[in-house]
């Protein structure tokens, strides 16, 4: 008889998972539960799809074409049973199942937060509404930080939306990037026309016949809006493991193998709580290759396979006020005004700076920051021009010996391009592969 | 810059794209598909790049709109080995 294989959630996990499973086992049994009628789609395309770079359908992922997918909302796991309770008071059987709920934007408990419109950007009918209101609402306000919030302002100013954009402290994205870093992003932004705020705190969301007319802040200043975009982190969506009594810290905790603390059950993606080798404690992190990774690995668990999951550097190349980034390994201090827990395309990883060495090189908009540890490069941050992301996301992966030009690095004014580019010809002529 | 060196400049150009093709690096890749969306010949480059497969479509122009738009610098060029010896034939 074959084996029944459930997956909730259709992201990069459940889809990553669907297609391990597929491979693994070609005569199991497998069915996606998603709660999205839409089916999948690439979650970070919706920022494209918010400033008109794609349209609707182009976000439809073909691949879960591939598998039986049900529209539906799961709302309980009975694992004695092994049974998935649906929200039509359906249930369906399972032999092994896989939680990939992902995660959903954290509510700040701001006044007003419940008004209509008020807005996040979660999902594809969040960036439905957003449009909507975009097309009669020409004043907004965002709140928050990280990469969503910038995604926010971004898609808002290219529906020309007049926005403002709140900042609890002195700067942007304090807990990744460095000041000039954040002064780089704030600089494209208000030459965009973006209003932005400094050590500016919502008091309340004010409302007129329920729906929003403008925010105040602690100050006592207001400013009036039509619309309220709020992006102060995500949280792992925990119902269903909260209903199975699945062990769960600040996510689902999972084993090396991706299994949760109960048997035939496991978690990927936005909603696990995954050991980390670099830092030797489970983490949480909100990227869609690394939950399409866990996904994999733990389909392939799911199948039998036995591979345990092997936690990589984090790494994410985004946009930022235009300028595309990439943030790999560790390079920031921790400490964030704008963010609760953790924000989308983020990883804990990145905020866990040891006491390490920077070295930095700055020209234009073009900008390099290095975290340099005893023997090994750590982390990097590139803006602008990326021709070094390649090399650097390989070079810290691959924990390369820097001890050679390390001095150099370290030097006040040194050529960090030049020093690293020379080193990585010489790097890949020994290490690498040819698919390197 | 003489007016020698622009056109040199134009026949490398123009070299980049007939000797080359164009490869994804998946890690990088959210499935966005803009690179779907601006290929003029509507070849699924997102699948490819979702598969960590070069884009060997014998209709690839190889034209670099999609190498260009892609958010994430998921796509590049790389020398194929069909064409070498300066595209005279292998």
């Amino acid at each position: 008889m074959s084996t029944k294989y459930v997956i909730v959630g259709a992201g990069a996990a459940g889809l990553g998972a669907a297609e391990a499973i597929k491979q693994a086992d070609p005569s199991g049994e497998i069915l996606i539960l998603g709660d999205e009628a839409f089916g999948a789609y690439s979650r970070p395309g919706l920022a494209y799809y918010l400033t008109g770079e794609l349209p609707e359908y182009q976000l439809k992922l073909p691949q879960l074409s591939r598998f039986s997918f049900l529209n539906a909302r799961a709302t309980a796991i009975d694992p004695h049973r092994k049974q998935v309770h649906l929200e039509d008071e359906k249930s369906i059987p399972y032999d092994k199942l896989l939680i990939a709920t992902g995660s959903s934007a954290f509510q700040p408990p701001i006044p007003g937060a419940d008004l209509e419109g008020v807005v996040k950007l979660d999902t594809l009918d969040d960036a439905r509404e957003i449009l909507k209101r975009a097309r009669r609402n020409k004043c907004a306000v965002v709140i928050g930080g990280g990469i969503t919030a910038l995604e926010l302002v971004e898609g808002l100013r290219a529906r020309h939306v007049k926005t403002h954009y709140l900042l609890r402290g002195a700067r942007y994205w304090r807990g990744v990037l460095d000041e000039s870093e954040s002064k780089i992003v704030e600089h494209r932004l208000k030459e965009d026309g973006v209003k932005l705020h400094y050590h500016t705190q919502t008091k309340q969301i004010i409302g007129k016949k329920g729906k929003v007319a403008g925010v105040e802040t602690t100050a006592g200043d207001v400013i009036n809006c039509h619309m309220v975009a709020i992006a102060v982190g995500v949280r792992p969506r925990l119902t269903l493991a909260k209903s199975a009594g699945l062990e769960i810290d600040r996510g689902i905790l999972t084993d090396e193998y991706l299994q949760t603390s109960a048997p035939d059950i496991y978690a990927a993606g936005d909603v696990a709580q995954v050991y980390d080798p670099f830092s030797d404690r489970t983490i949480l992190d909100t990227l869609w290759p690394t939950a399409r990774a866990q996904g994999t690995a733990a389909g392939k668990n799911m199948a039998g396979l036995q591979q345990p999951y092997r936690k990589t550097v984090p790494f994410n190349v985004t946009r930022l006020a235009g300028l595309t980034t990439t943030i790999v390994g560790t390079v920031g201090h921790g400490e964030d005004d704008d963010l609760i827990g953790i924000a989308r395309g983020d990883s804990e990883t990145w905020r866990q700076l040891p006491d390490i060495l920077e070295a930095q090189s700055n020209f234009d908009v073009n900008n390099l920051r290095i975290a340099v540890g005893e023997k090994h490069l750590v982390g990097a941050i590139i803006m602008g021009d990326q021709k070094l992301s390649r090399p650097l996301q390989v070079l810290i992966a691959e924990q390369a010996d820097i001890s050679s030009i390390r001095d150099a690095l370290l030097e006040p004014e040194a050529s960090i391009a030049e020093i690293i580019t020379d080193y990585w010809i010489e790097w890949r002529k020994i290490h690498a592969p040819s698919n390197l | 810059m003489n007016w020698r060196q622009v056109f040199t400049r134009d026949q490398s150009r123009h070299e980049a794209r007939v000797v080359g093709w164009v490869i994804p690096e998946n890690i990088r890749c959210v499935q966005c598909g803009i690179c779907s969306y601006n290929c003029p010949i509507e070849i699924d480059v997102r699948q490819h790049a979702w598969l960590g497969k070069p884009v060997q479509d014998s209709h690839c122009l190889t034209c670099g709109e999609c190498v260009a738009r892609c958010p994430r610098g998921v796509l590049r060029f790389e020398r194929n080995a069909l064409f070498e010896n300066g595209g005279k034939g292998a």
